[in-house]
């Protein structure tokens, strides 16, 4: 840290500057592109697309929502979403306290069976899956996504949170025990309250994994009444034209929530809530 | 206010490592126990086990007049202050002071009450909206002793609570430890690996080592008598001398009681023991009943090696001829350099012997003089 504060010879100021602009064009360029080509009319972006459109128009915008039914992909994508990470952060974060905390036979096992699960590819077990859901009637429906999807995101939540409670000093569960504390209430009133920014790290990625995953919604759904937002577009192209405006804008709109998401819990996730815990 | 008793207490973790074996010790009501020992002594174990934290594997724990063998540390009425602290951070002090008390669904103005007249007793009014990150380390031990003193529990157990503090906080902390303990009268056991503040601090020490206990005793008389040539060498700055040598009847001493001589590589010296000849033993002088001068005519004689100087005195490390190696203590007048060749003289009342194979304590050694 004090090396990085520590005012440098000027050129290497210079040089990290420009790297860092740099770097920041980079990655933000896609970024604006898809928002500069989706207020861009179909005629322009075909003809000679500008970086510094003149005209500003919100038709794909319009369409995504009069034209198209825009809406129903992002509720279906909210809920499978939403309930998913619900399910891995309640259902993971007392596992994952389990495994940091509790001495039992057989957790090095567990914990590598769990990271085993993730290894799957995805591809390799569509098809048994579909069968399975096919066989429970759960095929476009909204448990028929949400279970798969906690295939993959539960083992990630569970690793992730068992790593960040290990990081918890055990002392503090210690101490409130001795002050007469219940395993319960030690847990809720001094673990839990600890281990949120790790929860909303864990949330906010988990949320992110499931609002983009494709394969399984596209596998698994059968109409628009349940598909989520990567599959509605992926189906916007249709035979004979690639409708780019409308793709890009909702392309856009389908970030917005996610943005939005990590923006109102990233003071939580930068806090450093355990500092000054124990002497480090 | 209560007793604490352990009867054949053992502690062997699944690993195998024992922590503690057949340990039997009891803390008077209202008296300052020290449980000191070197890493590795199973010290802080034995403190974890009177809290609960850890559960027997044989033997009983009573506190009080109640068996709590098997009961968490919950149901056990006691307070603990950690070596770290373990301040709950994302509670202000208020709230981290109230915690036991909340838990106990105590009224919110007791609690209040209750909290505001221990914070003003440790200094700490000021400081209750603030989280333990932003206190300094003397602020948060005070937080941490708050908390204990709150609850008004049966025992206090305290794990190394000084050792995160600088020097000069310790020995005031320490003080302030001392008159907490006068004024509460309150049952404590203490756990340090340092053995000064085991000295100041205790009522009775509890030396351990690899989980055996080694002696129990008066700061004095551990100090005076250690049982064992562990507890000689633990007990005591700069530490005890150890030379290694044998002990004979002394030439003409008939009784029982009498002289006996020890030789060692360099030393021979006539002691004060049973009478009885023995193979081999350790003579143990602490370094202020070693003589260093510099005339360097009178047998044996030593190099020196290191001189620290402390003020009042100055630590001379010496070497003698034979390989032996010797800590002494002399007084800021003597003129001693690196390098020097000295005099050494043991005075023979300041010596204690042990026997070669256990370390233990021969009887009658002689009784130093305390110094």
């Amino acid at each position: 840290m004090k090396s990085a504060t520590k005012p440098g010879p000027r050129w290497g100021r210079w040089i990290f500057g420009a790297a860092l602009i740099g770097l920041m064009l980079f990655t933000l360029f896609p970024f604006y592109w898809a928002i500069v080509a989706s207020l861009t009319s179909d005629a322009a972006l075909f003809r000679d697309p500008s970086l510094w459109p003149e005209h500003l128009i919100f038709d794909h915008y319009r369409a995504l929502f009069t034209e198209r039914d825009f809406i129903t992909p992002i509720r279906n994508s909210l809920v499978v979403a939403g309930t998913t990470t619900l399910f891995c952060l309640v259902v993971g974060t007392l596992a994952a306290y389990a495994l940091a905390r509790i001495e039992f036979r057989g957790k090095a096992p567990i914990m590598a069976f769990i990271l085993a699960v993730t290894m799957f590819p995805q591809i390799s077990i569509v098809s048994p899956l579909y069968l399975l859901l096919r066989s429970l009637h759960l095929i476009d429906t909204y448990p028929g996504l949400i279970m798969p999807y906690m295939t993959f995101a539960m083992p990630l939540t569970v690793w992730v949170l068992t790593g960040s409670i290990r990081q918890i000093p055990k002392d503090l569960e210690e101490a409130a025990h001795v002050d007469g504390a219940t395993r319960r209430q030690s847990f809720t009133r001094i673990l839990l309250p600890l281990a949120v920014p790790s929860l909303a790290t864990t949330g906010i990625l988990t949320f992110i994994y499931c609002w983009n995953e494709f394969l399984f919604a596209l596998s698994f759904t059968l109409g628009p009444e349940r598909q989520t937002v990567p599959v509605a577009i992926a189906l916007f192209r249709g035979q004979y034209q690639v409708p780019w405006g409308e793709i890009l804008a909702a392309a856009v709109v389908a970030t917005a929530p996610v943005a939005a998401m990590v923006l109102v819990f990233q003071r939580r996730i930068v806090q450093g809530l355990t500092a000054g815990a124990v002497k480090g | 206010m209560a007793q604490i008793s352990l009867e054949h207490v053992d502690k062997t973790y699944p690993n195998g490592y024992v922590a503690a074996r057949d340990l039997s010790l009891d803390v008077a009501d209202g008296e300052l126990l020290v449980l000191v020992g070197p890493s590795g002594s199973g010290k802080s174990t034995v403190l974890r086990l009177m809290a609960g934290l850890e559960r027997v594997t044989d033997g009983m724990i009573r506190i009080g007049e109640r068996d709590v063998t098997d009961l968490p540390p919950q149901q056990r009425d006691i307070a603990m202050v950690f070596q770290n602290y373990a301040l709950y951070p994302h509670m202000t002090v208020r709230e981290n002071l109230g915690f036991g008390l909340s838990i106990r669904k105590q009224p919110p103005t007791v609690i209040n009450e209750r909290v505001n007249t221990i914070a003003a007793s440790l200094g700490l009014d000021k400081l209750l909206d603030r989280k333990p990150a932003q206190l300094s380390g003397g602020q948060r031990q005070r937080v941490a002793l708050g908390r204990a003193i709150v609850r008004e529990p049966l025992a206090f157990l305290f794990d190394e609570p000084l050792s995160n503090l600088d020097a000069q906080l310790r020995v005031e902390t320490r003080v302030e430890l001392s008159r907490l303990h006068r004024k509460l009268g309150a049952t404590m056991v203490y756990v340090t690996h340092d053995q000064s503040e085991a000295l100041t601090l205790g009522d009775r020490i509890a030396v351990l080592k690899e989980g055996v206990l080694q002696q129990i005793a008066t700061p004095m008389e551990l100090y005076q008598r250690p049982a064992n040539k562990f507890v000689a060498g633990f007990i005591g700055s700069p530490a005890m001398n150890f030379i290694e040598g044998v002990i004979q009847r002394a030439e003409g001493s008939a009784g029982r009681m009498g002289m006996c001589t020890f030789k060692g590589i360099d030393l021979t010296l006539d002691v004060p023991c049973d009478g009885e000849s023995r193979g081999r033993v350790f003579l143990g002088v602490r370094p202020q009943h070693i003589e260093v001068s510099g005339d360097g005519e009178s047998r044996p004689k030593a190099e020196v090696g290191v001189v620290e100087p402390m003020g009042n005195e100055q630590i001379v490390y010496v070497t003698l001829s034979g390989g032996d190696r010797l800590v002494a203590l002399a007084s800021p007048q003597e003129l001693i350099k690196p390098g020097d060749i000295v005099s050494i003289r043991v005075r023979p009342e300041g010596v204690h012997i042990f026997e070669g194979q256990s370390g233990i304590r021969i009887e009658p050694s002689p009784r130093p003089i305390d110094s």
